[in-house]
């Protein structure tokens, strides 16, 4: 690995202290992502500065019925907290089916949605990459792209997020509170990570030099109807190629209110509100699941390798809407798709 | 020609000089006083400071689970973690797991079921295993295999090993 100096922050206000003043250092806290971007050379940061001991690791009630989790809960402790297991489920469930356990021990809340791309050209240095280096050219549009965007993408880059939390707290309607040289200030979730448009190099609208503090849930967590489906090349451990999060609302066979969000298909969480809307006040059947895919997949295009997500995700949605609306989440230990 | 990324630092301006920082861990119940650069991953100064060499190295990209240690009781894959980041931190690898001489009973349950074939892979099986059943998570088979996705076994001795920590658990009463 590079050298790199290293400092440890000992609250918030000084980890943006320590930023301002080093410019091209780098916050860590979990570290899972980050070191090892590291090792192949793709971040480079001359100094490091150490978040992990800033005191943002409890998860509390909000006084509006929601919930506040601090930045550096990990991600292992945040999916079997007793109040996201009762409320927040899709939460806890998405969690847990991302990485392995000893990630998730160390992930943190926070890093979770500033982890960046597995694309394998991004990771490759000898290949071009312009969220890594801008002006590159993009080496997946007509390379190996098997895992990579079917909606929302652009001529300059067809990475996905890789995240599975942040595809349940998309569903939600979650918020990010960020602290930065000029304050506070808070993120609705759908504006928190970018399309690639022509910067690519830019996951998020956090700007340099500012920390996720923490990441609050609103009241309505979806916890009898919800459910999150993973498809991948394995049964456990592996990127999504196609992720659902489904929340109903459901009154005598009726849907009252609707959450959809995608993972594995987009740059972000992949969350269309129409689609939401058109669901409400049908009946909760296969036909309205059908539409609300086709709704919701209306624009997605493949580039070769990854032309079958498309029909995958339609599957899915189907899937998923099901098990929500038979209150039969998708268990995460049990593979077998009901 | 490589192309490296244009965060943090362009060109070949110099690297910051080797800064050793001193950091205080109990490894094994052994409190060790050291001094480290903070580049150095807490795996690499387990085998290549401290010769403990049961932690083994696979990938060194937290995919096959071979480094796994307990930091603080937690299980965790020691090749992405800076050891300078875990000051003041308890750390147990293979090599304090056993007892007055004798074997913990994860070691025990995997020679008994034969869960292993080559044993590269074995140190962080049993020490994933044991950071399993402090959790108190996982009861069913699927619930271990699922628990245990982050331990990969080229040999596939993965039969084995779900029995030998079933075996374990019940010794243990679920109990660290």
């Amino acid at each position: 690995m590079i050298n790199f100096a290293y400092a440890r922050a000992g609250d918030a206000t000084d980890a943006i202290r320590l930023m301002a003043a080093a410019p091209g250092a780098k916050f860590i806290a979990g570290g899972t992502n980050l070191i090892d971007l590291m090792k192949v050379n793709v971040e480079r940061p001359a100094r490091l500065i150490d978040i992990s001991r800033l005191p943002l690791k409890s998860v509390e009630e909000t006084a509006g019925g929601g919930l506040r989790i601090g930045a550096l809960v990990p991600n292992s402790d945040l999916a079997y907290h007793p109040l996201i297991q009762k409320r927040y489920p899709l939460v806890g469930s998405a969690i847990l089916a991302g990485a392995s356990q000893q990630l998730r021990n160390m992930a943190t809340t926070g890093g979770n949605l500033l982890q960046r791309t597995r694309c394998a050209y991004f990771y490759d240095t000898a290949t071009p990459c312009n969220k890594r280096q801008p002006g590159s050219g993009c080496a997946a549009r007509e390379g190996l792209n098997r895992g990579h965007a079917i909606l929302g993408t652009s001529e300059h880059c067809i990475a996905v997020h890789p995240s599975d939390m942040c595809v349940a707290l998309a569903a939600l309607a979650a918020e990010v509170h960020v602290l930065g040289p000029k304050g506070e200030r808070r993120i609705a979730f759908a504006d928190f990570h970018r399309l690639a448009g022509s910067t690519p190099e830019r996951d998020s609208n956090l700007d340099p030099g500012e920390i996720i503090t923490a990441v609050e849930l609103p009241a309505k967590g979806f916890a009898a109807n919800y459910s999150y489906l993973k498809i991948r090349d394995r049964l456990s451990y592996a990127f999504a190629l196609i992720s659902v999060a489904a929340a109903l609302e459901v009154e005598n066979g009726t849907i009252k209110d609707a959450r959809l969000a995608l993972g594995g298909v987009a740059h972000k969480p992949w969350r269309r509100p129409e689609v939401e809307a058109a669901l409400k006040g049908e009946r909760a059947d296969e036909a309205v699941f059908a539409r609300a895919a086709d709704l919701l997949l209306h624009d997605a295009r493949g580039f070769g390798h990854n032309d079958f997500k498309i029909d995958l995700a339609r599957r899915a949605i189907l899937r998923t809407l099901g098990q929500a609306a038979r209150g039969e989440p998708q268990s995460q230990s049990d593979k077998k798709i009901r | 020609m490589a192309q490296a990324s244009t965060t943090g630092r362009s060109g070949p301006e110099a690297m910051p000089m080797p800064e050793k920082i001193p950091v205080t861990l109990t490894i094994n119940g052994v409190e060790r006083r050291i001094e480290i650069a903070p580049w150095t991953s807490l795996l690499d100064l387990l085998r290549d400071r401290l010769d403990l060499t049961g932690t083994k190295k696979g990938c060194d990209h937290g995919q096959c689970g071979a480094c796994t240690v307990l930091l603080d009781g937690r299980r965790i894959n020691s090749c992405l973690t800076l050891a300078v980041m875990h000051d003041g931190a308890a750390i147990t690898t293979i090599e304090g797991l056993e007892r007055d001489g004798a074997l913990h009973p994860l070691q025990q349950a995997f020679i008994d079921h034969d869960a292993f074939q080559c044993g590269y892979c074995t140190p962080g099986q049993i020490c994933s295993a044991a950071g399993l059943i402090a959790e108190g998570k996982a009861r069913t088979a699927d619930e271990i295999r699922e628990l245990m996705s982050g331990n990969i076994c080229r040999c596939a001795a993965y039969p084995n090993i779900v029995a030998a920590i079933q075996q374990a658990m019940d010794a243990m009463g679920g109990k660290p």
